[in-house]
């Protein structure tokens, strides 16, 4: 069971929001800390993917629920 | 004593050897080099309108979430956009790909593209106030940020902002017009190193 250390509600924000806000994000928590993204932009899928292979960082899972898109990560 | 024959064969075996060597140590070294090194991207912004202003300032801002080293550099009209207030607005009129549509009304008013005649364009005063706010109001609508947020975002996340000085003598603005964060007011001679270094350089 993963823990999240911070959440961030990027919902109703469209390209390239959901990814500056993830930046930001991730810089508040510490390394090996999960960082919970949830958006409403279909685009953020790809967009968050290859975000963290860019970054290093680990996308642990990306899932779709009720119309939203829903991804941890853990900052490496 | 070593003849000149046997000395040119060693010589011969240790080219050999260090050709094998290298081809295979270098692609190993190359990639590691390649995956260390912090990627770069060098923008020229030209253009000061409100449908010119995003694409800058979007590239950069995601380019900086990226991790990478972002310069900016702004001339002629795009020198607008490092102004304290941007007053940056679109005209549909010589702008023919622009689809003229509604943010709001029921589903089919909004799906309508309006065709404008050149003659109401160009003739209407206030058309491109008209056309600025629709176009303000369609991109809040749908969630994408404004200039001045993405602006704010790329300066947040060090993206280096250099004006240039021939343009802001030839406009005949003061250096006190443009936001403080300016690092730089230099040439093109200036900047072309800088995006010569990059890789990645666009001009928009």
């Amino acid at each position: 069971m993963t823990t999240v250390a911070e959440k961030l509600d990027a919902r109703g924000l469209n390209c390239p929001l959901p990814i500056l806000k993830t930046r930001k994000a991730i810089n508040l928590i510490s390394s090996g800390e999960i960082l919970e993204v949830t958006s409403s932009d279909p685009g953020s899928v790809k967009d968050m993917a290859v975000f963290c292979e860019q970054t290093g960082n680990r996308l642990v899972s990306s899932n779709e629920a009720n119309e939203s898109y829903v991804f941890l990560i853990e900052k490496s | 004593m070593a003849t000149t024959a046997e000395n040119m064969h060693d010589n011969m075996q240790l080219d050999a050897w260090l050709d094998k060597r290298l081809d295979e140590l270098l692609p190993k070294k190359l990639e590691e080099i390649e995956t260390s090194k912090t990627p770069s991207m060098s923008i020229i912004a030209t253009k000061g309108s409100l449908d010119w202003a995003y694409p800058p300032f979007i590239l950069a801002s995601t380019a900086a979430a990226l991790g990478w080293d972002v310069d900016m550099f702004f001339t002629f009209y795009g020198l607008l956009l490092l102004k304290k207030d941007i007053d940056a607005e679109v005209s549909p009129l010589g702008n023919p790909a622009m689809p003229m549509k509604m943010p709001f009304g029921p589903q089919w008013f909004q799906d309508f593209d309006w065709p404008m005649p050149n003659l109401l364009m160009a003739g209407v005063p206030g058309f491109e106030k008209v056309a600025t706010g629709l176009m303000k109001k369609t991109f809040r609508n749908k969630g994408v940020a404004s200039v001045e947020e993405l602006r704010g975002l790329c300066l947040e996340a060090d993206v280096n902002m250099i004006a240039c000085q021939m343009t802001v003598d030839v406009f005949g603005f003061d250096n006190s017009e443009f936001i403080p964060e300016v690092t730089d007011f230099v040439g093109a001679t200036s900047f072309l190193p800088v995006a010569r270094k990059s890789d990645v350089c666009l001009f928009i």
